[in-house]
């Protein structure tokens, strides 16, 4: 009962967060309350920026083949398959977990897929093995992790081991081919849409349905929860093992949904797909924000993430650089972001 | 001859932190070769003292003098050179590593100025360990694979490693057996004849008439009394000085007591136990009612809420709540039953910190919300605001981040929590712990409607005023054991304390 106004004043600071995006206002979630529910944070905004500028610099250096639809279908084709993997390790990071095993899924599930007795059910057998393999995959891991109290990155390492071995004793090194003309068709241009190819609206709608159930759904609060503060979650009554294990079959369905989407794209299963995916995956979603510690994170941030990743890969293989050069300039990225990300973090936690 | 100066002098040290002055000037003297007690309720500034002592906190304000001279503590590292060494409660030894190497971390006897000395460091850290009277600990072990007693005795000859003059032992006693106690207390006489001072901490009282020789009282970061003689101070004036203090709380009127003893008990625990914490406990606990649990770190107090709560597995015993018992073990159990815990540490088992008051109130009922999964956000947020105004929680935004809010705040948004949910049997663990004096009287009130509103409360504090002045019923724990049990209006502050330090109740 007492003083109400005042305090409610001490709070105004806090609420302008929009105002400045220039003096670092801490980007957690909940912070303001947002118009539509998009928080357009500082963070989405520079990753942004650094996409917009990428976009300049390609379109300057090669100003013919970068800013050629083809090109930009490329760019977006290849980031979909990375970003579905990435959208389901974005929700493993954020509870607090991490998933190493994400290339040796899709890895697997992809030459599971793509074994000739698989290929005779068709389409539909091979879209489904990819996506069952994913789950159990993911169910082992999450089992391990959830009720065997193993550690993500233990559990997860040991499944990336196995995986990659079973996939090559699948495979026995050796391409598998895919004949089924439905499967194949979705990767050539005839089935674009709009002139966009089928596997950029799988990730889209991926990506879509992903920021959905983190920011509209019980799923979606208990993993921040459980990643925030896991023994204040338990606490709260909140199932943390369920939770766990629901995360990692996440990551799994997300691998295998990833791993049907490398079958179109390369027509064949191979056991060597999907290699090092999970760095991949992980660093794109630490420079879109996501914090490795867990707790914080959001679905567009890791999606700009990768689709910054793609298009430096591709402006430097357009302009003749090397791959050597590529992977510097990823790993400056990686430091430079993570740099900005302990800046904002100090700003908005005191 | 001139009287010697004493070894330490420390005087009129001050030290805040943000929303508490933790010290407010206190006079500290110490003798070479005394024991020199250290007494103080929870709160009164005894870890910040030490903490001060050992370099760990720089003082405000306030002069120390070693030897005759005027001495900054810059550092753990500048109190250790001068012969400063503290043992703290929670002992700062690295499990993987051997016992030698523990007590050399960092002034490794070594050649050539970077090859350890394993065989010499090895042999020094035995005749430490002989000197303390535990030849049997081989240096080479694991730390971690020593007893909790034995990693006590690492920490002492890591202090003896160096030349010390001056050992602070915070609670040295609380995890020991009695007879290795005994031993400690030899060790401490064997100190103390070499020259070496013992500043000495611990709430038990009997402990210190045995070794002290002089006690110093600290009561809300002052020194009430300087320099007592440890043997023949009575203890009724000892714990009168811990006790009496400036600010009186303000307590709500407990309701008529005909009323209580109609309704039938919501909680019901039988001979629940929890091996080494606590004994078998019995207690009921009826829609309206406060019951306190009065007792020091360790008696088991926060133990017992958590195994009703489910959040440790109890070994033996049961909980009933409204007629049906609860599966051991489980929180999510006790939730459904209508449990709800404001747990002692709010921000490390209560809190998501950088989440806005709606979610944290809200994350206990999420499914309340939700359809097939899909949040209502917009009644989701309304149900939070309507449970935090109920509390007059400031600001009444409830987008507000929590780490925003002050303590208060914050123990109303996890009271709001449990409000929403809609739970019979609150469960209260220090909930006035980081909240501001002024503050308090307003979380009192809100305790007591949040009672006479039909809630049973059950609540655990170290501050006797506090349970004293909230609970209609008080059980006093020592050591695990509930040794008393009456009404609040029975029992005052003295006669708790003489209950959980000398644990003899009185017929």
């Amino acid at each position: 009962m007492t003083q109400p106004a005042p305090s409610a004043q001490h709070n105004g600071p806090d609420k302008g967060a929009l105002a400045g995006p220039s003096d670092a206002p801490p980007s957690k979630t909940g912070g303001g309350r947002p118009a539509l529910g998009l928080r357009l944070d500082v963070r989405i905004l520079s990753l942004l920026g650094v996409l917009a500028a990428l976009i300049l610099v390609g379109g300057i250096t090669e100003p013919d083949s970068f800013l050629d639809t083809g090109n930009l279908q490329l760019i977006l084709t290849q980031a979909s398959v990375i970003g579905v993997v990435t959208v389901g390790m974005t929700f493993v990071i954020i509870s607090g977990g991490i998933d190493l095993s994400v290339g040796a899924m899709v890895a697997l599930a992809s030459v599971w897929a793509t074994t000739l007795a698989t290929q005779e059910y068709g389409f539909a057998g091979i879209a489904f093995t990819a996506v069952v393999v994913g789950l159990a995959a993911g169910l082992v891991n999450g089992v391990l992790i959830a009720y065997g109290g193993m550690v993500p990155f233990i559990a997860t390492l040991a499944m990336l081991a196995s995986a990659r071995g079973l996939a090559l004793q699948i495979t026995d090194g050796k391409t598998q081919i895919v004949t089924v003309d439905s499967v194949l068709n979705l990767g050539l241009p005839d089935s674009y849409f709009l002139g966009i190819p089928p596997l950029v609206i799988m990730f889209a709608a991926v990506t879509v349905i992903g920021w959905l159930v983190l920011n509209r759904t019980t799923f979606g609060r208990r993993t921040v929860a459980v990643g925030g503060n896991a023994e204040a979650a338990r606490l709260a009554g909140i199932d943390v093992r369920r939770q766990r294990l629901y995360l990692y079959l996440l990551s799994g369905l997300c691998c295998g949904i990833a791993a049907f989407m490398l079958i179109v794209l390369a027509g064949s299963g191979q056991n060597t797909n999907g290699n090092l995916y999970e760095l991949d995956a992980i660093a794109a979603a630490i420079i879109g924000g996501t914090l490795l510690s867990g707790g914080r994170g959001t679905i567009v941030g890791s999606v700009l993430g990768v689709l910054i990743f793609t298009t430096i890969t591709n402006i430097f293989a357009l302009n003749n650089l090397q791959s050597d050069v590529q992977q510097i300039a990823k790993g400056a990225i990686i430091v430079a972001a993570v740099l900005v990300q302990r800046r904002t973090l100090r700003g908005g936690e005191t | 001859m001139a009287p010697e100066p004493p070894l330490l002098t420390m005087s009129g040290i001050t030290k805040s932190f943000p929303g508490v002055r933790a010290l407010d000037g206190v006079d500290l003297e110490v003798q070479a070769g005394e024991v020199h007690c250290l007494l103080g309720q929870n709160g009164a500034g005894k870890s910040t003292l030490i903490k001060v002592l050992a370099g760990a906190h720089q003082p405000d304000d306030g002069e120390i003098t070693w030897r005759g001279e005027a001495v900054r503590l810059k550092s753990p590292i500048a109190a250790m050179r001068l012969g400063i060494a503290t043992i703290y409660q929670e002992l700062d030894l690295v499990e993987g590593l051997s016992v030698a190497e523990n007590v050399f971390l960092g002034h490794e006897p070594t050649s050539a100025g970077f090859i350890v000395r394993t065989g010499e460091g090895r042999l020094a850290a035995k005749a430490l360990l002989a000197r303390l009277g535990h030849p049997e600990i081989d240096p080479a072990r694991a730390v971690g694979d020593l007893s909790a007693a034995q990693q006590q005795i690492v920490s002492m000859a890591r202090a003896l490693s160096h030349d010390v003059r001056l050992i602070v032992m915070d609670e040295p006693s609380a995890a020991l057996d009695p007879d290795e106690v005994d031993n400690l207390f030899r060790i401490v006489d064997s100190l103390t004849a070499d020259g070496v001072a013992v500043v000495y901490i611990s709430h038990r009282l009997e402990e210190i008439r045995r070794i002290g020789d002089r006690v110093t009282v600290l009561k809300d970061g002052r020194a009430v009394a300087v320099g007592l003689p440890a043997a023949d101070t009575p203890t009724r004036d000892i714990v009168a000085m811990m006790t009496g203090r400036d600010v009186e709380y303000v307590f709500p009127p407990r309701p008529d007591e005909a009323s209580e003893n109609i309704t039938e008990p919501v909680l019901r625990v039988q001979g629940l136990s929890r091996k080494g914490e606590f004994a078998p406990v019995d207690l009921e606990l009826r829609p309206g009612e406060i019951v306190g649990l009065a007792g020091l770190v360790g008696s088991g107090r926060s133990e017992i809420l958590e195994t009703i709560y489910g959040a440790r597995k109890a070994t033996t015993g049961t909980v009933t709540v409204a007629g049906k018992q609860l599966r051991p073990g489980s929180v999510r159990a006790a939730v459904a039953a209508g449990i709800g815990l404001a747990p002692e540490e709010r921000k490390a088992q209560a809190l998501l910190m950088t989440e806005s008051v709606t979610r944290n109130v809200s994350v206990s009922s999420l499914s309340r919300f939700a359809r097939v999964g899909w949040i209502d956000r917009g009644g989701e947020r309304r149900a939070a605001q309507q449970a935090t105004r109920e509390l007059s929680l400031r600001p009444d935004n409830p987008d507000t981040p929590v780490r925003t809010l002050s303590g208060g705040n914050q123990q109303k948004a996890v009271l709001a929590r449990w409000l929403l949910r809609g739970c019979r049997v609150l469960l209260l663990d220090e909930p006035t712990r980081g909240v501001d004096v002024g503050a308090r009287a307003e979380l009192y009130a809100v305790i007591r409607r949040l009672a006479d509103e039909g809630l049973a409360v059950l609540l655990v504090s170290s501050e006797v005023p506090e349970v004293l002045g909230l609970a209609d019923r008080v059980l006093v724990l020592r050591e695990g054991h509930v040794v008393h049990a009456a009404p609040a209006q029975e029992l005052d502050e003295h006669r708790v304390l003489d209950l959980v330090m000398e644990g003899s109740p009185t017929p």
